[in-house]
């Protein structure tokens, strides 16, 4: 399914103050991957996501997804593959209950009023936040706010997951349970974390990037494995690939 | 200051309800044929902006005591007039609804007394005119400043007019005015710094902001119009009722014409808000009397010649206060009753 | 504004009654909106000098606290706290007015007095009418009420926003307010020009606020329209709500009960 790729080719970015958030990016996403992007603060890692769904117009260089190049004229089309989590879920969830946010998009989709009740039963479920239903967005704690977060995304039922520092936030239970939400979503997915042994779990292919540009891209364990590199980026091991601080042996 | 529910007549309450209702109408209308999409969630991040930024107060230099930004020239300056005005509106609606400033009748005068006042009056005739085609930083603070302290006088005057119209509070025109315009003069200095400095500081770290709201050129040919319509509109509403409240009264406007010049002095007791007062009663007189629901001068003549009255006054008096305090009693019973009820169905 | 801290809290118990499951939280929001419009105009119609006549109209917010288990206390407070506000101008009137009107024994009330009361009165009536309202409709309801009773949908959807983001910014305030506190040590306020930078920072921080929300509606495929979904239904309850509160401000209105009372009582004792 060729609609599920996404491509990023050369990709720049310059602010309007002239921070030059990303210096020719590329790299290519197939069907179904599992794609972490690391990288230090101000690498550059939420501004090259907010390009993946045409929230940011490049510079110069091209995205694509699926058949389609990111331009203004297809961004309807992009939209519904690409759903996009942000880092900050109180920019996402605006409206009076989650049940309205959940359905935001699904209605902005134009489908039917018991397919959306589906929808928005279906993707609380999933993220375990169907008692949440009713309630307003601002009375949830950091956690349910970033489940429900997700739920509004999946309700869309989007082919692309994006996501920009789910487990930020999060305590070691909601993230364990995010961890496996995201594990048993089998389109491709793509995030940014600092988490990094969420990475070590969840991706089989790390990108790293560092001062706007892509410093290495390949097999997960790989990169854990290169210090050099690693060090070079502001990076270190997952703690359970590091050795263990108690009886000193290496993993 | 907000107008309160407690000072309004229903018929001041209401025109002023349906001018800013009419105003709501045409800025939304406005707003939405935008063609920047983006304005409307921006505006309601803006209006909570203000709810956190008037928490957060400042030392007024030289008298200790503390004040905060009010925001409604802010909004103006950021947003042009017809989003500004929505929002300021919106703010009136939250306050009235969840801080009780005000009142929800009295929604529609402060609407008009903040958000007409500062985005139709003040931003496009006082604030544009001196900022000019290329403003300097100084034009920009002196603009700003003349525009905070001239919204913040009108404001309260239009307050004074509508708590004089309503006729609840006694006091009179001239001396509401001389309580209120002082006060709210060093309110509309202290507001104008406090806008310079936000300004100023949002035009040094973000220049394309203020840049943004000064291009739309929101004030054209045609919005102007339809503002002054619709102010025309108020004029006339507001006219129609104080032309019927005068004639009925000429008593009254003859007192405030005098209030206004400070030709009469203003405590005649027989005159002045006695005469205001006397066509109060005659307009009320059809609804249910208490013994001094008379004329003023009927009741002093009765008080004079009618010794027997007064036994007839006291017992409508004695009656009426044993009544109040068991009504009061029964209103406060009632939760415990209906509670009690409630909780065994 | 009182302080922060009291001030966002009460915001959010207030907003928190309205999450209630009584039968009264589940009519129709146009029924109460609409029954609080009556009672206001019903309470602001009487004459100055009226103030016994007032004391019926308690009954309303007296039946909602029970009907509705609404936190008596809570909202007495919360009105108190707002009466001063109007009695400042209330209590000019006995300074103004002191011809006699009324005698209760060896006392002379003069017309001041009384009118001074009724706008405390009314104050009370007014103000706890508009808590009670948000208490058992929440905000998000009487927003969509409004905009079925011709409320403009721009209007209504920036009120939600303002509404949705007034919590989040309280608190991004506060912090701010809270940082920059802790490291004055007991200096009771910035100065203009660090007042400046603070609020300023917070605008700027709202405004980039405002434009990632943004993202996240285009991100959802928003188009500039909002779908409503708040199903709403007039029914036979709410009708009987509207006109039973209706009929009883009516009569509240054009019959003095108190003084029936009095008089009654009054008859019965001789
Ligand atoms: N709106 C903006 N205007 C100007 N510069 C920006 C803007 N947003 C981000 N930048 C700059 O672009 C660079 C990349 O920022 P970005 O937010 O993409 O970093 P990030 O990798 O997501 O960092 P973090 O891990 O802290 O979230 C940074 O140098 C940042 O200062
Ligand atoms: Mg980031």
């Amino acid at each position: 399914m060729s609609h599920h790729i996404v491509e990023v080719k050369d990709l720049r970015h310059v602010y309007p103050d002239g921070t030059e958030a990303l210096r020719g990016v590329s790299f290519r996403i197939t069907h179904g991957e599992s794609v972490a992007i690391i990288g230090a603060n101000g690498a550059g890692k939420s501004t090259l996501l907010l390009h993946l769904n045409g929230c940011l117009v490049p510079t110069e260089g091209a995205v694509r997804v699926g058949d389609f190049p990111v331009t203004r004229s297809t961004l309807p089309e992009i939209r519904r593959a690409v759903g996009m989590v942000f880092q900050d879920p109180d920019d996402q969830l605006f409206l009076p209950t989650v049940r309205e946010d959940v359905a935001f998009g699904p209605l902005n989709l134009g489908l039917p009023p018991d397919e959306v009740e589906r929808r928005v039963e279906d993707a609380l479920e999933r993220v375990g936040a169907a008692h949440l239903v009713d309630r307003p967005p601002y009375h949830l704690s950091g956690g349910e706010k970033r489940r429900v977060a997700i739920a509004t995304v999946l309700s869309m039922e989007p082919s692309i997951l994006v996501l920009d520092e789910p487990t930020s936030g999060l305590d070691p239970h909601a993230r364990r349970r995010l961890m496996g939400l995201l594990g048993e979503f089998h389109h491709t997915k793509i995030f940014t974390s600092h988490d990094l042994d969420m990475v070590l779990d969840l991706c089989e292919r790390t990108i790293v990037l560092h001062e706007g540009m892509v410093k290495a891209d390949g097999p997960t364990r790989d990169i854990f494995l290169d210090d050099r590199l690693l060090a070079d980026c502001r990076l270190e091991r997952p703690l359970s690939m590091q050795g263990c601080p108690i009886c000193g042996t290496k993993k | 200051m907000h107008m309160a529910d407690a000072l309004l007549s229903p018929a001041v309450g209401g025109t002023m309800w349906a001018v800013s209702a009419g105003a709501i109408a045409y800025c939304s209308a406005k707003v939405r044929s935008e063609p920047d999409e983006r304005k409307v969630p921006l505006m309601g991040v803006l209006g909570a902006f203000l709810f956190a930024a008037q928490m957060i107060n400042f030392t007024i230099p030289a008298t200790g005591s503390s004040g905060h930004l009010g925001g409604g020239l802010l909004l103006a300056i950021l947003l042009g007039p017809h989003a500004a005005f929505l929002t300021i509106a919106s703010v009136l609606v939250v306050q009235a609804l969840f801080f009780g400033d005000g009142g929800l009748l009295a929604l529609g005068c402060n609407i008009f007394n903040m958000g007409f006042v500062t985005a139709f009056i003040v931003y496009p005739f006082i604030y544009k005119r001196i900022l000019g085609a290329n403003p300097s930083q100084g034009r920009m603070s002196l603009a700003i400043m003349l525009s905070a302290v001239a919204g913040l006088q009108l404001g309260p005057f239009c307050v004074v007019l509508q708590t004089y119209f309503s006729g609840i509070s006694e006091l009179p025109f001239s001396t509401f005015l001389l309580l209120m315009q002082p006060i709210h003069l060093a309110i509309g200095i202290v507001e104008g710094f406090v806008t310079v400095a936000v300004v100023s500081f949002v035009h040094r770290a973000r220049p394309e902001i203020l840049e943004g709201a000064l291009r739309v050129r929101p004030i054209g040919n045609h919005p102007l119009r339809g503002v002054l319509i619709s102010f025309l509109v108020a004029a006339l509403l507001t006219g129609g009722i104080l032309s019927r409240f005068a004639s009925e009264n000429p008593d009254g406007l003859e007192w405030a014409i005098a209030g206004v010049t400070g030709k009469e002095e203003l405590s005649g007791p027989s005159r002045g808000i006695y005469g205001t007062l006397a066509a109060f009663q005659e307009k009320t007189a059809f609804l249910p009397d208490y013994a001094f629901r008379k004329t003023p001068a009927a009741a002093v003549r009765q008080e004079e010649n009618d010794a027997g009255a007064s036994d007839v006054r006291l017992g409508t008096s004695v009656a009426g206060v044993v009544g109040s305090l068991l009504t009061l009693g029964i209103a406060c019973l009632v939760p415990f009753l209906l509670r009690k009820r409630h909780r065994v169905t | 504004m009182a302080t922060i801290d009291g001030t966002s809290l009460d915001f959010r118990l207030l907003d928190r009654l309205s999450e209630g499951h009584s039968a009264i939280h589940r009519l129709d929001p146009r029924a109460k909106v609409l029954a609080t419009l009556f009672f206001l105009v019903s309470v602001v119609s009487f004459g100055k000098y009226e103030v016994s006549a007032l004391f019926p109209f308690f009954l309303y917010p007296a039946a909602l606290i029970a009907l509705a288990d609404l936190p008596a206390l809570f909202l007495v407070r919360k009105t108190a706290l707002v009466l001063p506000f109007a009695a400042v101008i209330g209590i000019f009137n006995p300074l103004l007015d002191s011809r006699i009107l009324l005698h209760v024994g060896p006392l002379a009330i003069s017309g001041g007095w009384i009118s001074c009361a009724s706008i405390i009165v009314r104050a009370a009536l007014t103000v706890s009418a508009a808590f009670i309202l948000v208490s058992v409709t929440g905000f998000p309801s009487i927003c969509a009420a409004l905009e079925r009773l011709g409320m403009p949908r721009t209007f209504a959807v920036q009120l939600l926003f303002l509404y949705r983001y007034i919590f989040v910014l309280i608190e991004e305030g506060k912090r701010m307010s809270l940082a920059r506190e802790l490291r004055t040590f007991g200096g009771r306020g910035p100065g203009m020009k660090h007042f400046g930078s603070l609020v300023g920072h917070l605008l700027l921080r709202t405004w980039e606020r405002a434009e990632r929300i943004h993202r996240a509606m285009l991100a959802r495929g928003f188009t500039g329209e909002f779908h409503p979904r708040r199903p709403c239904r007039f029914g036979a309850w709410e009708t009987l709500y509207l006109l039973g509160w209706s009929a009883l401000f009516l009569l509240f209105r054009l019959e003095n009960i108190p003084r029936i009372l009095g008089t009654l009582v009054a008859g019965v004792l001789e």
